[in-house]
């Protein structure tokens, strides 16, 4: 475990961020992905989207400056940038559901080498399930990007061949930022861009129940 | 002379009758209409379907309602939101029966029933639990689920400016899912922080147009608190 370093959270958001071109329309979902605006500067515009029907997000706001009536799908106070704007959730959900975002990135508990995600509950019996936006993101995105840990605490695969969580959406997952590696999501299944250093592709595949390729 | 504004909380809510659907709009606590909720404990009705996209936090608003015992059954896309005891409290009770919804697809629903759409077919939803027992269709190579409008006997909403046709505009955030509720709603009540002389609202600036407001009532509040 000694002989490699993993990636940090910063670095896998800088990573995914550093993917991202000028003009796209992207959503981040909540945790790591949020971070992910952080690391694309500012003048090259990327066009920051929340469910709650806030398009152009900047920086979180100074203490001082907060606007009570501006808030992100997370609940946090955010910013506009010149040219952001307002809609109402269902025009919000248009552009989700109607294919216009360009990109979503979100957490998950466990991505298919097909593509699919489990990222909304963990057991089919969980007590009130919570779905939120997820669904309609991973559906209808242009492409989804998934940042999360390559394994769980306990050090259970979450790169697998079947997810064994209930399914957010189906084949959607075009590329995995985690700590160990990037991977993108093809034909063949996971196919590895990038690992963290010193590791070795046998010791990647050791924590990843998927098959994984090299790129050709 | 149309004149929407009412004067007090009890003719806001005059005629809510048990077993009524009552679309809550808000997100987080900015847009939403707390005041006119707190109206709708006093006014007594009960056995209410509500849809909202949460399921109310601590022991105000929508939670408070949950406590009492006068909703039924919600309809929404996250009931996890913060501090959500009194719902859990019901849900394992069962006391109250949840049907859990994609938020784009309550958001549409709500749409499609201010805009008489009775059913429409999404992506969202296809192949996870969400589709089970839905009908299913192929379109253009896709498969799609099918999802029905969600109407409201009444729409609670809270606006920023209001004039007495029942014209409104939102604040920021705050405009979230009210134009859909007030559109998808038979009885559409709004609490405004600002009336407005008609004619001062802008043509161009009017989010909702009156014609989908059936009440109004002036309550200034000020910002919203924390969440």
């Amino acid at each position: 475990m000694s002989d490699f370093a993993q990636f940090t959270r910063a670095q896998m958001a800088q990573h995914c961020a550093a993917d991202i071109p000028e003009g796209w329309y992207v959503n981040l979902g909540i945790g790591i992905p949020t971070a992910v605006a952080d690391h694309v500067p500012l003048d090259r515009e990327v066009i920051f989207h929340s469910e709650n029907g806030v398009l152009g997000m900047g920086p979180a706001p100074a203490k001082d400056a907060i606007e009570p009536w501006l808030i992100n799908a997370g609940k946090q106070y955010v910013t506009l940038r010149d040219g952001g704007s307002i809609c109402h959730h269902a025009d919000s959900f248009a552009m989700i559901r109607g294919g216009h975002l360009d990109l979503c990135v979100l957490g998950a508990f466990q991505v298919a080498d097909n593509g699919d995600i489990a990222n909304w509950a963990t057991s089919e019996n969980d007590t009130a399930p919570a779905v939120g936006g997820a669904m309609d993101l991973a559906a209808g995105a242009k492409r989804l990007w998934v940042i999360m840990d390559h394994t769980t605490k306990s050090g259970e695969a979450k790169l697998v061949s079947t997810c064994s969580y209930p399914l957010t959406a189906m084949a959607c997952v075009k590329r995995v930022y985690t700590n160990l590696a990037t991977l993108d999501v093809t034909e063949r299944g996971f196919v590895v861009r990038a690992m963290a250093p010193g590791l070795t592709l046998e010791n990647l595949q050791a924590r990843t129940e998927a098959k994984l390729h090299l790129s050709a | 002379m149309i004149d929407k504004i009412v004067q007090t909380m009890a003719d806001a809510m005059a005629g809510i009758e048990d077993g009524a659907t009552v679309l809550l709009a808000g997100f987080g606590s900015v847009g939403q209409p707390n005041q006119l909720i707190d109206g709708l404990i006093e006014q007594g009705a009960k056995d209410l379907t509500v849809a909202a996209n949460n399921a109310g936090s601590g022991h105000v608003g929508l939670a408070r309602l949950i406590e009492l015992g006068r909703v039924r059954k919600i309809v929404c896309s996250f009931p996890r939101s913060s501090d959500p005891v009194a719902f859990e409290t019901a849900y394992r009770a069962g006391t109250i029966e949840l049907e859990i919804v994609p938020q784009g697809t309550i958001a549409e629903r709500i749409r499609a029933a201010g805009a008489g759409v009775p059913q429409f077919f999404t992506a969202t939803g296809v192949g996870t639990k969400m589709a089970v027992g839905k009908e299913h269709r192929e379109i253009d190579g896709r498969m799609y689920i099918r999802e029905d409008a969600l109407y409201g006997d009444v729409g609670l909403v809270e606006a920023w400016e209001a004039d007495r046709w029942g014209n409104l505009t939102y604040k920021l955030a705050g405009r979230n899912f009210n134009p859909i509720v007030a559109m998808a709603s038979k009885l559409t009540i709004v609490q405004t922080q600002h009336v407005r002389p008609l004619g001062d609202i802008h043509p161009d600036h009017v989010h909702t147009p009156g014609i989908f407001v059936n009440r109004v009532l002036h309550i200034p509040y000020g910002d919203p608190g924390s969440f």
